[in-house]
């Protein structure tokens, strides 16, 4: 049984449309990260999955209907959807009670553990805690919680480098296993590229790559194309184009590897490299190019092939 | 950290663990004392109302020889009533203080939540918004009527002391006990603040529905939408018929619940101080009552549906 699945999810806002008829299915032990701009749809999707949120079309969440059965998958899923929704009056101690005293599958012992080794005390409230720390206490409630599908909202929002870093440190670490599923939407792509197994971008309510790890390192090449090489390199129909150090670097999805490392030193992208290509209003990528390749991937994506039909032209700039 | 992160995953995946056995009602028990420690004036308001009344009756202590002296003189109905009136107003005191606290807090009890986002880590709990407003709409209706009723008998008590102490030396401490029908007026004041609870219950129910539904000012969209229409009646009609409705919804519970029919010389309240003015019967059968419980549970249906739909602002 997938973990959620959606049929062509649907959700708007008055005329704003949020979410523009999705078809998703996400197995169960995976880590999916949702990447997209603000207003993308994100939050939104998240929202139905959660069963905060009314929503058309159909949706399943491990086997219930959220909005019907928000309660009741509860005991199941997880949520951070921000640092920000502690309440800033409770002690440290009331959460751990209330938690407890609410969720059959809190196991206290756990949090505690996860608790003494940060800095925060029982008796603090949560308004007398740093943004960190507050992190760091809704992750030990979670993670003491044994669910089987975790969704993280901007997990690290605001938060600095170390506590960004020890959040997934610990969240791989101490809590995922294969049994469980993970989803979290981030700007901060960096920081989770090599932890998903799963990658989907979205925009203006629709998915506009969805992919796995495996075949995002597979599909997607970033060439540092040497000066001499570089109309060769045009030939073969990147999807992007960028400059760095006065050398081009150009992205190519699915063009073999071996072709491309002789124009130049050859690499897997970042995400944010690939969010940009295919997302980015860039100087780098207008007009025509920009809605080829957008195209090329809706098409990828809907086929499950992996085709990149439009993007074989020749940069015409 | 590494064998610690060992440790918790075998942890997780220990067929041996079970889930804590959970009862249908803890998720509702732990959402009210959920309500209990955010919420501090609902027990610190009415206990800072009885410490005032009683430091009031110890600056005043001094006059009560006095003031006992001239009441003893008065015909026995206006005795009685001068007797009980310090009782009376400090209840009344009491109550009222924790009807302005109860109205506050529904109308912050599905706001305040939205206001700093918290909802979405109650939401992310196995708690139905079912049995989060029910647990919401239990404080004004049952938690706060129980324990204003406790501080009350606990002040009463308190202001029985210090009136004996006071009339000691002058020999009539004996008249407060032999006059005073304490028994009585702690059954009367359980069966008024009782009645009054349910006579309320569209009042909280209502206050609860518009903290679910506004994004802002709470306290106006409680207010003006009943002001308004009072006042049109007023400039149509020249009647206050819907005022006067609104009125005895307010503070009528007393007349519907009591047989209200001795009136102390002089006093334009009445005296109530014997178990027979107890009429249950007359309450159970007002038109008034049934009717308030059913618009009061139209509107916790709304008050449940909103806190469902309704996101942070």
């Amino acid at each position: 049984m997938a973990c959620i699945e959606a049929r062509g999810l649907r959700k708007a806002y008055g005329t704003t449309v949020a979410l523009d008829g999705i078809n998703l299915r996400v197995e169960e032990g995976r880590i999916l990260g949702l990447i997209g701009p603000n207003g993308a749809g994100k939050s939104t999707a998240l929202n139905a999955i959660l069963g905060i949120t009314p929503f058309e079309g159909q949706l399943r969440v491990l086997g219930r209907d959220p909005w019907a059965e928000r309660d009741l998958l509860m005991r199941d899923v997880c949520f951070i959807a921000d640092v920000a929704v502690l309440p800033r009056w409770m002690r440290v101690s009331q959460a751990l009670d209330y938690v407890a005293g609410v969720h059959p599958r809190f196991d206290r012992a756990k949090a505690e553990g996860f608790l003494s080794r940060t800095e925060i005390k029982r008796t603090s409230k949560v308004r007398q805690l740093s943004k960190g720390m507050v992190a760091q206490l809704h992750l030990a409630l979670v993670m003491a919680i044994d669910a089987r599908l975790l969704v993280l909202d901007e997990p690290t929002l605001g938060l600095d480098i170390l506590y960004r870093k020890q959040f997934y440190d610990t969240l791989l670490n101490d809590y995922f296993d294969r049994s469980r599923t993970i989803v979290v939407t981030t700007h901060q792509v960096e920081e989770i590229q090599n932890v998903l197994t799963d990658l989907m971008f979205i925009n203006h309510g629709r998915i506009m790559l969805e992919c796995s790890m495996e075949e995002f390192e597979a599909r997607y090449v970033e060439v540092m194309v040497n000066p001499d090489r570089f109309a060769a390199a045009q030939m073969l129909g990147p999807i992007y184009e960028r400059q760095l150090f006065g050398r081009s670097i150009l992205l190519f999805d699915n063009v073999d590897r071996q072709q491309l490392a002789a124009l130049g030193d050859v690499r897997t992208p970042s995400i944010a490299d690939l969010f940009v290509a295919v997302m980015g209003p860039s100087p780098e990528v207008r007009g025509q190019r920009f809605a080829t390749a957008k195209q090329s991937f809706g098409e990828s994506k809907a086929g499950g092939a992996a085709s990149a039909q439009g993007s074989g032209e020749p940069r015409k700039s | 950290m590494n064998t610690e992160s060992n440790i918790a995953n075998s942890e997780v995946t220990d067929p041996g663990y079970k889930p804590a056995a959970m009862s249908a009602t803890q998720p509702f028990v732990w959402s009210v004392r959920r309500e209990l420690w955010e919420n501090r004036s609902i027990y610190f308001a009415p206990l800072i109302a009885g410490s005032v009344i009683i430091f009031g009756s110890l600056i005043t202590a001094y006059r009560l020889p006095r003031l006992r002296m001239n009441a003893l003189a008065l015909e026995p109905t206006r005795m009685r009533a001068a007797i009980e009136a310090p009782y009376d107003i400090a209840a009344m005191m009491i109550m009222f203080t924790a009807f302005i606290v109860a109205v506050f807090y529904c109308l912050d009890a599905l706001h305040g939540e939205r206001r700093d986002r918290s909802i979405l880590f109650w939401k992310s709990l196995p708690v139905s918004d079912f049995t989060a407003v029910l647990s919401k709409a239990f404080i004004p209706l049952v938690i706060l009527p129980l324990f204003t009723f406790a501080v009350i008998i606990a002040t009463q008590f308190m202001m029985l002391l210090i009136s004996t102490v006071a009339l000691l030396p002058s020999g009539l401490a004996g008249s407060t006990w032999n006059l005073l029908p304490w028994f009585q007026l702690s059954v009367i004041l359980l069966y008024g603040i009782v009645t009054m609870a349910l006579w309320h219950a569209p009042v909280f129910a209502w206050l609860l529905l518009v903290s679910g539904w506004a994004r802002r000012a709470t306290f106006l969209w409680a207010l003006l939408p009943w002001l308004a229409v009072a006042a049109i009646e007023k400039i149509a009609f020249n009647t206050a018929y819907f005022a006067q409705m609104l009125g005895r919804r307010v503070g009528g519970s007393f007349e519907e619940a009591f047989v209200v029919t001795t009136y102390p010389k002089g006093s334009h309240y009445p005296l109530v101080d014997r178990l027979t003015q107890l009429d249950p019967l007359k309450f159970l059968s007002s038109p008034g009552l049934w009717i308030g419980l059913v618009v009061a549970a139209g509107f916790f249906v709304a008050a449940v549906r909103l806190r469902r739909s309704r996101g942070p602002l």
